[in-house]
C-alpha cells in the first residue's frame, strides 16, 4: 500500500543494509529519558537481585561490584526512536557473572532503575554473553546523562530496554509490562523484528 | 498500521519550520503531547521514516497538524519543509505515546518549559487546554535564538493576552527584541523563581527541548524543589545538540 511520495528521493546511502528495518545510522548519541537525570553517588549505588517476592538474593556496592571481573563488549545500539548507532565501546560487567549461582524459578526479570524507571526482560535475553551492566563507554565513565553510573546494555534489543541508572533486577515468574511497555511499546522489542510498538508481530 | 495522509495545508512558522495539516481519513484522534512517524517512499522504493511531534488540539475532525523544523543535514526535514504541496501523500503511523501528554481531565496548574521546537507537542497542551471545557491555569517558558525564531507567535499573544489562563515568558538566547529588559541568554534559577509555578501548588511540569535544554531546565525545577514524579520530559534525537 505503499504511496510514493512526489518528489523525494532520500539518501539512500549503502550502509542502511547493515541496519535493521526503519533505522537510520547516527553519528551522535542521542539522549531520551521521561523525567530528570538522577544524580547518584557512588557512595549510595548498589545493585541488587531479589526474587519474585522482593527477598534479597545478592547486593552489590560500588566497591563490591567494580571488583567483578569486566568485559569490553563493542556493540551496535538501536533506539526504537530510529537512531541506529553502531560499533559503541563499553566497559562493563556480563550478567551471567552476576547471575551465577543465583537460581530462581522465573522466566522474566523486571529491570528497576534510580528515578523508578522499570522495563521487563525475558531471563535468557540476559544470558550467554548477551547483556552487561555497563560503566564505562568510549573509555569513559558514563555520564549520567547516558545513564551513568551504570546503565543496563541489551544491545539486542531496542535501546529502552537498556535501562539507565539501573539499581537491581526483579525475577518474575509471568511476563509484566515496564514504564514503556505498559505505554503502548512492544513487550519484547526486537530490531530485527521491528517490534515497536504494541500490536507489532 | 500505517495509514495514508493527504497534505491538506501548508504554513510557515518560520523561515525554517513549516505546519503541515495532514488528512488521514480513517484517523483514530490523539491526546495533546503524542508524536506521530511519517514514512515517505522514493519512487526506487527507498523510504524513511521519522518521528514528529502533533501540534494541533485533539478533535473529532480526521486531521491533525505537524510543526517540523528543517536541519541543515536533514534527510526528511528538508523535504517536508520546502517541497511537499499540497495533495501530496505520505504514510502516518501513530499517534504514539502515552507518557508525555497532557489531559484534559487532569487537573492542576500545569508548567511548560520549550526549548527550540519543543514547542510544538506543548502546543498541542495549550491548544488542547483552550479547546476544551478545562480551566487548569499554564504557564510557558519558551526559549528560542531571537523574536524570529517564535512558532505561533500571534497565537500565543491572543491566547495569553485574554487573561484565560495562559502565561508565556520568553527566553531570548542570541539576540534580544528592541527595548527587551533582559540582557539575552539562557534560563535560569532566577528567570524560574520569577516566572514558573511555585513548587508549592504542585503543577505539573512539560519539559520539551533539546538534550542539554532539557538537562538544565529538569535540574533547574529539582532545585527549586519541584517534586521528580510531576516533570516529564521529551528531548529531541541526533540533532538535539545543534540547535
Amino acid at each position: 500500500m505503499s504511496v510514493i511520495s512526489r518528489g523525494f528521493s532520500g539518501r539512500g546511502n549503502a550502509e542502511t543494509a547493515n541496519l535493521p528495518p526503519g533505522q537510520y545510522l547516527t553519528t551522535d548519541f542521542p539522549v531520551l529519558s521521561a523525567g530528570p537525570t538522577p544524580h547518584i553517588p557512588l557512595d549510595r549505588w548498589e545493585f541488587t537481585i531479589r526474587d519474585e517476592k522482593n527477598a534479597l538474593l545478592r547486593r552489590w556496592d560500588w566497591k563490591s561490584f567494580r571488583e567483578l571481573p569486566t568485559e569490553s563488549p563493542t556493540v551496535d545500539l538501536h533506539c526504537v526512536t530510529r537512531w541506529s548507532k553502531l560499533g559503541t565501546s563499553w566497559d562493563g560487567v556480563s550478567l551471567d557473572t552476576l547471575l551465577s549461582d543465583v537460581h530462581a524459578d522465573a522466566s522474566y526479570v523486571m529491570a528497576h532503575s534510580y528515578g523508578d524507571y522499570t522495563t521487563n526482560i525475558p531471563l535468557h535475553e540476559l544470558k550467554n554473553r548477551k547483556a552487561w551492566i555497563a560503566f564505562r563507554f568510549d573509555g569513559k565513565d558514563l555520564e549520567p546523562e547516558h545513564g551513568g553510573p551504570a546503565r543496563l546494555l541489551v544491545p539486542h534489543l531496542y535501546l529502552w530496554k537498556s535501562a539507565k541508572w539501573v539499581r537491581g533486577l526483579q525475577f518474575m515468574r509471568e511476563d509484566k509490562p515496564g514504564f514503556w511497555e505498559g505505554l503502548g511499546y512492544h513487550i519484547y522489542g526486537d530490531p530485527w523484528r521491528e517490534q515497536r510498538y504494541s500490536g507489532d508481530q | 498500521m500505517w495509514r495514508i495522509g493527504t497534505v491538506v495545508a501548508l504554513c510557515d512558522e518560520t523561515s525554517t519550520a513549516r505546519t503541515i495539516t495532514l488528512e488521514v481519513p480513517d484517523w483514530p484522534g490523539h491526546v495533546a503531547g503524542q508524536h506521530v512517524d511519517l514514512r515517505l517512499t522514493a519512487p526506487d522504493g527507498y523510504s524513511a521514516v521519522r518521528s514528529y511531534s502533533i501540534a494541533s488540539a485533539p478533535s473529532l475532525q480526521p486531521q491533525f497538524e505537524v510543526t517540523v523544523e528543517r536541519m541543515p543535514d536533514g534527510e526528511v526535514s528538508p523535504y517536508l519543509t520546502q517541497v511537499i504541496a499540497p495533495g501530496d501523500q505520505l504514510e502516518v503511523r501513530g499517534p504514539i505515546g502515552g507518557w508525555f501528554v497532557w489531559r484534559s481531565e487532569q487537573t492542576g496548574p500545569v508548567q511548560l518549559i520549550a526549548g527550540g521546537s519543543g514547542i510544538v507537542p506543548l502546543m498541542a497542551m495549550i491548544r488542547a487546554r483552550f479547546s476544551s471545557e478545562n480551566r487548569s491555569q499554564f504557564r510557558l517558558l519558551y526559549s528560542v535564538r531571537d523574536g524570529e525564531s517564535i512558532f505561533y507567535k500571534h497565537e500565543l499573544k491572543a491566547l495569553s493576552e485574554d487573561k484565560l489562563g495562559l502565561n508565556v515568558t520568553y527566553v531570548y538566547t542570541r539576540k534580544v527584541p528592541m527595548g527587551w529588559p533582559r540582557p539575552a541568554g539562557r534560563i535560569n534559577a532566577t528567570l524560574v523563581a520569577n516566572t514558573t509555578w511555585p513548587a508549592v501548588l504542585d503543577p505539573t511540569s512539560y519539559i520539551c527541548g533539546p538534550t542539554s535544554f532539557v538537562e538544565a531546565a529538569a535540574d533547574l525545577l529539582l532545585a527549586a524543589a519541584m517534586k521528580r514524579d510531576n516533570i516529564r520530559t521529551e528531548r529531541f534525537g541526533p540533532t538535539g545538540e545543534r540547535r
